[in-house]
């Protein structure tokens, strides 16, 4: 037998042994501490048999096949510990503060953008009420002209149940698309949030024109406040990526816009978790007028207290997770 | 264009992975595109008879106008827009398409992405599929240097070839079989027994007749099985 032969034959039953150790050990929930001890033992041991495979055989099957159990070896052994759960968690309680405070200033900046849009918004209808066609539908605007809010009578139509997943879908898709928007350098999501500045700001004043103001602040004093805290905040995610391309510091630009992305999609993670809950409060509680005004508040402003809770980190620390 | 990803190890034996290009990530997208589809319309057909008994398109505002969405709309829809993302968490970087065209996601280091990386390719579609078809992400993987999108740049990661025509250890030559061949010829010929279905017939015969000269006369009378059955003895 040949030294070539000869190695196959005492290496072939290691592999093939290391092959579905490593299976069992990469599918299961609690892999057995022997067969991983085994798999961690092979690495250097199928990497020389690699070599050796490289230098007799290069491009045969056997070569491919141990590349490709080296490579899995390697991902197994390298790869971070899942620990989703706790990950979850502390996102909640301690992450979301610090990229919250890491993002202060975008976020007052985006704030400070949106209430400029509204004011302008309010201001443009007030000088000139016809120009609310821009911002509202044909149907809002002969609603409020004859003395009703669009939002009466909603329940009849819609059912609590689906309105509010309606609403929840569309703002998570509006947050979401704030946000990855920043990509032009922070222009797009600047154009959301002037846009919807604007538009709101022109609404509230067209109805103050006709009397309804109060009852619309009624409807969203619920569910509102919570709702545009977190378009702020995805906004200002959105003004980080651009940031990131157009000031990446010391980094590169795909290393800075890397950064930014995974900070902000940890962020929205939180924020498309409170925009779930509003929607839920804006399909049940905001268009059923057995709530007073007095509860609706209630409810909405200990909703935005939450928000500001977790964005805060006064929800405390974490304990670290077992090893 | 850099078509592969080169993967160091502390072993000081590295493995280079083969960078997808636009060809591979298009085939992907479209097969796992007409699974979606299909699985979606198969949902909506299938709870539409079963809960109305019959199939509806366009709900009427009527009192069943929320079961409706509930049990039809909304899961058709949650179908085919979870499709990548949750698939590709639970397959650790693969999806269905993925796998039909050979190729996985990885993390720039070679190894598999976590559920964040994973979610925030995705994130990123709604910038991708701008202003409609993919545009945005098929423009993208043209003019970057590793034919990625800008999913791909926002979360590190890339599509790389799985190797599908490595086979198992189980089908190694026999000690016998290198011995008479030499290692390096013999994997020639299990490659070649690998890959026969896929080959021209006289692709196959050609190249098994070249490998077979080595040891014996091969008779211009072989056909195609005969060869088969002689390589396939050269390494027993």
């Amino acid at each position: 037998m040949d030294k070539t032969s000869k190695w196959l034959e005492v290496r072939l039953p290691l592999w093939r042994d290391v092959a579905a150790k490593l299976d069992s050990v990469e599918r299961g929930r609690h892999a057995d501490p022997e067969a991983v001890t085994k798999v961690i033992a092979a690495y250097p041991e199928i990497a020389r048999d690699l070599a050796i495979a490289r230098r007799e055989a290069p491009r045969g099957p056997l070569t491919r096949q141990l590349e490709r159990i080296y490579l899995e070896l390697h991902r197994s052994i390298f790869r971070s510990p899942s620990r989703m759960r706790h990950d979850l968690a502390a996102l909640f309680v301690t992450d979301a503060a610090k990229i919250a405070a890491a993002l202060r200033w975008h976020i007052v900046w985006v704030t400070a953008l949106f209430f400029a849009s509204a004011s302008a918004g309010a201001w443009l209808v007030n000088q000139y009420p016809e120009l609310v066609g821009l911002f509202a539908s044909e149907a809002m605007i002969e609603q409020v002209q004859s003395g009703q809010l669009w939002t009466e009578g909603l329940l009849n139509v819609v059912p609590s149940s689906l309105l509010a997943v309606q609403i929840f879908t569309n703002n998570i898709s509006v947050a979401l698309f704030a946000l990855v928007i920043g990509i032009f350098y922070g222009l797009g999501t600047a154009y959301i949030i002037g846009m919807n500045g604007l538009m709101l700001g022109a609404v509230f004043s067209y109805t103050a024109q006709h009397g309804l103001a109060e009852r619309l602040f009624e409807f969203i004093a619920a569910h509102g406040f919570v709702e545009l805290s977190v378009i702020m905040v995805a906004g200002a995610c959105g003004v980080s990526l651009g940031e990131a391309l157009a000031r990446p510091g010391r980094d590169t630009r795909v290393v800075a816009f890397q950064r930014a992305s995974m900070r902000a999609a940890k962020l929205m993670v939180v924020c498309c978790a409170f925009l779930v809950g509003a929607g839920v409060i804006e399909g049940y509680v905001s268009p059923n007028p057995s709530y007073s005004l007095a509860i609706r508040l209630c409810i909405g402003l200990g909703y935005l207290a939450l928000f500001v809770i977790v964005l805060s980190g006064a929800l405390g620390r974490l304990p670290r997770p077992r090893e | 264009m850099d078509g592969t990803l080169k993967i160091p190890s502390v072993t000081g034996i590295d493995v280079e992975l083969r960078i997808a290009g636009p060809g591979g990530r298009s085939y992907a997208f479209v097969i796992d595109w007409h699974i979606r589809v299909l699985v979606a319309l198969a949902w909506m057909i299938v709870s539409g008879l079963a809960y109305f008994g019959s199939v509806r398109t366009i709900p009427a505002l009527d009192a069943t106008s929320s079961d409706f969405i509930f049990i039809v709309v909304l899961p058709a829809a949650a179908l085919y827009l979870l499709y990548h993302p949750v698939l590709e968490v639970l397959m650790r970087g693969s999806t269905p398409g993925k796998r039909i065209a050979g190729v996985r996601i990885v993390k720039r280091d070679g190894g598999v992405p976590g559920v964040g990386p994973l979610l925030v390719r995705n994130l990123f579609r709604l910038v991708d599929s701008l202003p409609f078809f993919y545009f945005v992400g098929l423009a993208t993987t043209l003019l970057t240097k590793q034919s990625v999108r800008i999913g791909d740049i926002a979360a590190g990661t890339l599509l790389v070839y799985d190797d599908a025509h490595a086979g198992t250890f189980e089908d190694a030559p026999s000690s016998r079989g290198i011995e008479r061949l030499g290692l390096e010829r013999a994997e020639l010929v299990r490659d070649l027994l690998t890959r026969w279905p896929e080959l021209r017939s006289d692709a196959r015969t050609t190249l098994a007749r070249r490998l077979l000269e080595h040891e014996e006369t091969v008779p211009d009378t072989l056909g195609d099985e005969a060869l088969r059955a002689r390589l396939e003895r050269l390494l027993s």
